[in-house]
Parts: structure tokens; C-alpha cells; sequence
């Protein structure tokens, strides 16, 4: 079971490498070489605070793109492209395919923040020419934008399982902006009353609460990130792929791939 | 009735062929209503043909029993389109089974019933003996799906060892198995190139070379001969053959009749959902419309013969005419009467292509009134 798992995810990784989806990176390092130079011409005693928030904001636009566009078609393409009954054809369970091209995706995901966090690195030496000590709570911004690719990972296949690519897409970009502003949601949730109140509350607490897993700017300005915040952000990002995963498991599981 | 082949063959030994073209049902005592597809249970037209059909014991490598599908479709108000009426059939180790029906059928839709990639409305099935969705089973059959699309960034060899990863082969083995296979399907030379730079043929190659990568023990090729050229083909028929040799059961849909006439031991006929008719290639290109065809020397149909013959074709001295079974003893006493030189009685044969047509054409027909 664990071994068909690796074996889908490695091949879900080995397909995004060969399509090219790391070339974002290059995108990724123009952007910030860019950034750094042009930031430590024109900005005063800031430039930390904005290479910080432009290249963690960039790390996560880049992931949520990625997360989104190839989820979408993590299920839907293999359908279509009827790769998958060569697949399933085999001793590979329904819930063993969508849990191994998780992986994949989020593997993939991971390198990918890995090499973009080297530059964010790479930028902020350059225009602040030694790190300081709360430099480290970058890391901790990153680990939770990982879980962010993780949730919007895991929706992109929930959608995906039932949908077309395109509704897929609409449907996954959608909760990415509305969970970005989850904690606004709530806040007026707790405001209104009646029936709005309670599907107010109830649809805030269904989106991905993603705003709490943005700390970028908290960290820009080297304030630290306390350990209970990391312990429920990780809980919190854990238990909801999880769940949107059971989610895609259930109904791939009963679709028939026509 | 054309007559279609001219194979002479001992007077005595003709006699026996006729008479054994009985419509058996294939499961007699069953009449439960399917309601759905508007069809009765055991009493379809399928035309069950000789003892090998459903009368062999022991285990069958697939066993359909009563497997039916119906989809829903369209967007707002879903209509139930039936793709497959209940199935019955079963197929023995170690045959070729031949799979027949045009586009549309349901030869695709058994086939992914088969294999779970879509759930039957009612019905069961079982591969050698166990559940389908039973991965003991899954690790023992393989699959080529029609007109096979792959992950086309990997190589061959990438793409034959994902695919025994997959099946459980031991990575001991592994290289090597995959080594071997590529060799048979003779796609050596293309193991490091990209899937996305193979021809057609070299993708169907390859995808053959994918369901017999773990050596399993039945084979599901679907229209494994489509869109490959005449060697193409020919290589196909032959690795289906040899798998044969190996003791394997191989369960094909095709509609290309010559390559299972020449292939198949047993044949099913499928049309509009519906099982047509299932037997022996032989027993169903066998007599089945109760006439010979006589051959003398002579130059003429003898003119009191002639009420005897139904068609008949001169060609120098060579005489040969169509009679009916039934007439077969007179037209012989005639001809020793008239002293003429008796050179063949021969069965006449159908050609699998004229059974099937005689199988599809009625509902064809019907399906035309109705619309």
C-alpha cells in the first residue's frame, strides 16, 4: 500500500519536473534579483521589511498558481487522457491514486518552496548584508505557507474528483481569496443576526481559514510567531486537507470513469 | 447464402456436421424482468452454440453473471441510457475469447465493468474465481485500454517499471522483466525515448508491452488491432497466440471480424447492448442453414435434377450446385443415375462475418424502423 503511494507520488513529482513546472522558479529568482536591486536603490532603512513581504507573497502566489492549475488536473486529466484505467486496472486502490498524487503535488510543492525560500534568502543578504536573528521566523512563515499549498492541494482534488478542470479552477481560486479573508468573514459573521448569523458562521468556519496561516507580515516586521499559534495552525491545516482529502476519496470512489 | 469456401471433404463425414447448430439458451430457468433495459432475462436472442459454451466445469477465468449498466445522462434532467443489458457469459482459462460488436455496442463498457473503472447497475462478475475489485485478481490480469494514451514524459522503460511497481513485482526482477518485455514487443531500441516521440503502432506496442509486464495470467486487450498497419497486426496476432502457448486467457473486443475468425476460439456477438450470440468460431461458421454444396463432372445441371437445385455455377466441365440438406440423398442417387463423376459434397459454410451479420442486422434493422 505505502509502496504504490510512493510510487504514484514519485511519478506525480517526476511529471511536474518534466512539464516544466519548475521553471517558475526562474520566474521566481528574475523577480527577486529585480526586487533586491531595485529596492536597495530606492528604499531607506525599509528595504528588509519589503523584500521580506514581496518574496513570501511571491512564494505564495507562485505555490497557489501551482497547487491550483495542476490539481485541477491531477484526477480530471487522467480521465480524460485515460491514463488511469491502465492504473486502476492494477492492484492500486481508488483512495491509494488520490492519496499518491497528493503527495505528489505537495512534494512537488515543497521542492519548490525550498528553492524560492533560498531566494528569498539570496535577496534579503543582498540588501541587508548579514541576517538577524528574527530572520528565522521567515521559516516559520514558510512551514505555513506550505500548509496554505497543502489545503488549497487537497481542494484543488476535491474539485477535481467530480468537476471539470475549468469549474475546478473557478471553485479552488474562489475559496483560495474567500479563506484569505476567513478571519474578516468571522468577524462579520459575529456581527449579524438572525439566519444570516448562523450562515454567516457557518460558511466562515467552512472555507479554509488561510488568513491565520499568513504571518508574512508579522515576520517583515521581525516579530516572532508564538509556538501555540504553530501547534493549531498545524492541527488546523492537517485536519482540513485531510478532510477535503476523505472528501475526494468518497466521491472518487464512487464515480464511474466513463 | 454465398457459398464461401470450397473445402471437399468425405461424404460420410459432411453428414455428421449438420444438426448441431441447436439455439441453446444460456440459462434456461432464468426469466427474471430487467426492467430497465426492456429486456427478459434468459430469454434473449443470444444464440448459444455447441458445449463449450456454458457447459465446461470448473473454474472460469470470467464468470458475467447477469452484469448490466445503465448510465444517467444529461445535464438537469438525467435519462437513464441503457449501455449494457444483463450480460451472461463466461469465459474459460487458457482461450482466446473474442469480444465482437460495432462501435457502440457495449464491448468497451464490459470491458471497463471488468475492471472497475465503472460500477454495474445489477449484476456480478467474477476473474479467475474472485471478486474483480479483489487486487489478488488485479495483480493476475492485464489491460489494454482502446486507443492507449501514457504518460508520455516518461520513456518506455520508465513507463513499464512504474507500471510493475504498481503490479507487486519484486524490484529483484523488475529490470529485467521489463528488459525482456520490451524485447518481445520490439520496442529495444526505443526503451530511453519519450513516449511523447512514438508512432501509433510503437504506442500500441507499448501498451501491450504494459499489460503483460507482471506476466499475468488474463489478458484484456481492447481493439488491441485498431489503427495498426497489416504487420502490426499480424505481430499482435501473433503475441496473442503465444500467450496462448503460455496457458493465458486472453479476452479480446475487436470489430474486425478476420482477425477473430483467425485468432478466437470462442467468440461472443454483441450489438446495441445485447448479448447476439456466443460459440466456437467453428461451430458458428458451420453449417447453419442445412445446405451442400455438390461438385461433378459434367458440363450441365442434369435437367431432371433441376427442381433439386437451388443455385448452381458452371465453369468447363466442372459442375457445382447449392442443394438443400433435406435433398442431398436425391441429387446424389440422381447424379449415379445419370452416371456422372461425383467430386465433393461440402457443407456449406458461413463465414463469421455472414453470422454476425445475421446476428446484428435484424436489431439494425428494427433500430431503423424505430427511428
Amino acid at each position: 500500500m505505502k509502496a504504490r503511494i510512493g510510487h504514484i507520488a514519485s511519478n506525480t513529482f517526476r511529471e511536474a519536473v518534466r512539464d516544466r513546472v519548475l521553471y517558475n522558479l526562474i520566474a521566481f529568482a528574475l523577480l527577486m534579483s529585480g526586487a533586491a536591486i531595485l529596492v536597495g536603490q530606492i528604499s531607506i532603512d525599509i528595504e528588509r521589511l519589503v523584500v521580506v513581504n514581496l518574496g513570501l507573497t511571491a512564494v505564495s502566489l507562485f505555490g497557489v498558481v501551482i497547487a491550483i492549475f495542476i490539481g485541477i488536473g491531477l484526477v480530471s486529466k487522467e480521465i480524460e487522457k485515460k491514463t488511469l484505467y491502465t492504473v486502476l486496472s492494477r492492484p492500486v486502490r481508488r483512495w491509494e491514486f488520490i492519496v499518491g498524487k497528493f503527495f505528489g503535488l505537495a512534494g512537488t510543492l515543497a521542492v519548490n518552496t525550498f528553492f524560492m525560500a533560498i531566494g528569498v534568502f539570496a535577496a534579503l543578504l543582498y540588501v541587508s548584508h548579514q541576517f538577524q536573528a528574527s530572520d528565522g521566523w521567515i521559516l516559520v512563515a514558510l512551514y505555513f505557507i506550505v500548509l496554505q499549498f497543502l489545503i488549497v492541494t487537497s481542494l484543488a482534488l476535491l474539485f477535481s474528483s467530480f468537476s471539470s478542470p475549468l469549474l475546478s479552477a473557478v471553485f479552488a481560486f474562489s475559496l483560495f481569496i474567500i479563506g484569505s479573508f476567513a478571519e474578516d468573514l468571522r468577524g462579520f459573521a459575529a456581527m449579524a443576526h438572525g439566519l444570516g448569523r448562523w450562515l454567516a458562521t457557518g460558511a466562515a468556519y467552512l472555507v479554509p481559514n488561510l488568513s491565520a496561516l499568513n504571518v508574512i507580515n508579522s515576520v517583515a516586521h521581525a516579530q516572532p510567531v508564538s509556538s501555540q499559534l504553530i501547534l493549531a495552525n498545524s492541527v488546523y491545516a492537517l485536519l482540513y486537507a485531510g478532510m477535503a482529502l476523505c472528501g475526494a476519496v468518497l466521491i472518487f470512489e464512487r464515480r464511474d470513469l466513463k | 447464402m454465398r457459398l464461401t469456401r470450397f473445402q471437399p471433404i468425405a461424404i460420410s463425414a459432411a453428414c455428421n456436421v449438420f444438426g448441431n447448430g441447436e439455439n441453446r439458451r444460456s440459462k434456461p430457468g432464468r426469466s427474471r424482468l430487467a426492467y430497465n433495459c426492456g429486456v427478459e432475462r434468459g430469454s434473449s436472442s443470444a444464440g448459444s452454440f455447441g458445449a463449450s459454451s456454458h457447459l465446461i466445469s470448473g473454474m472460469a477465468a470470467i464468470e458475467i453473471l447477469g452484469l448490466e449498466k445503465i448510465y444517467s445522462v444529461g445535464f438537469w434532467r438525467k435519462t437513464p441510457k441503457c449501455a449494457l443489458k444483463p450480460l451472461d457469459l463466461r469465459v474459460e482459462e487458457g482461450e482466446i475469447f473474442g469480444f465482437l460488436g460495432p462501435n457502440g455496442a457495449g464491448k468497451t463498457t464490459t470491458l471497463k465493468l471488468l475492471m472497475g473503472l465503472v460500477f454495474p447497475t445489477s449484476g456480478t462478475a467474477k476473474i479467475l474465481g474472485r471478486e474483480i475489485d479483489d487486487p489478488v485478481v488485479k495483480a493476475q490480469i492485464g489491460f489494454l485500454p482502446e486507443q492507449p494514451y501514457f504518460y508520455d514524459y516518461l520513456t518506455a522503460r520508465e513507463l513499464l517499471e512504474y507500471y510493475a511497481e504498481l503490479s507487486g513485482v519484486d524490484a529483484g526482477v523488475r529490470s529485467a522483466k521489463v528488459r525482456q518485455v520490451l524485447d518481445r514487443v520490439g520496442l529495444h531500441d526505443a526503451a530511453n525515448l519519450q513516449l511523447r516521440k512514438f508512432s501509433k503502432g510503437m504506442l500500441q506496442r507499448a501498451g501491450i508491452a504494459q499489460a503483460i509486464v507482471h506476466d499475468p495470467k488474463l489478458l484484456f486487450f481492447d481493439e488491441p488491432m485498431s489503427g495498426l498497419d497489416p504487420m502490426g497486426r499480424r505481430e499482435v496476432r501473433d503475441l496473442m497466440e503465444e500467450l496462448k502457448r503460455e496457458g493465458k486467457t486472453v479476452f479480446f473486443s475487436t470489430h474486425i471480424l478476420s482477425d477473430a475468425e483467425a485468432l478466437c476460439d470462442r467468440v461472443a456477438i454483441i450489438h446495441q447492448g445485447e448479448l447476439k450470440g456466443v460459440g466456437a468460431v467453428a461451430e458458428l461458421t458451420s453449417s447453419v442453414a442445412g445446405q451442400v454444396e455438390v461438385a461433378w463432372r459434367g458440363g450441365a445441371v442434369p435437367a431432371s435434377l433441376k427442381s433439386l437445385v437451388i443455385e448452381s455455377h458452371v465453369a468447363g466441365e466442372m459442375v457445382r450446385a447449392l442443394i438443400s440438406e433435406d435433398k442431398q440423398d436425391a441429387m446424389l442417387d440422381g447424379l449415379r443415375r445419370e452416371g456422372l463423376r461425383i467430386i465433393s459434397l461440402t457443407p456449406v459454410r458461413s463465414s463469421l462475418e455472414e453470422y454476425y451479420l445475421r446476428r446484428v442486422q435484424p436489431s439494425m434493422a428494427s433500430a431503423g424502423a424505430r427511428s
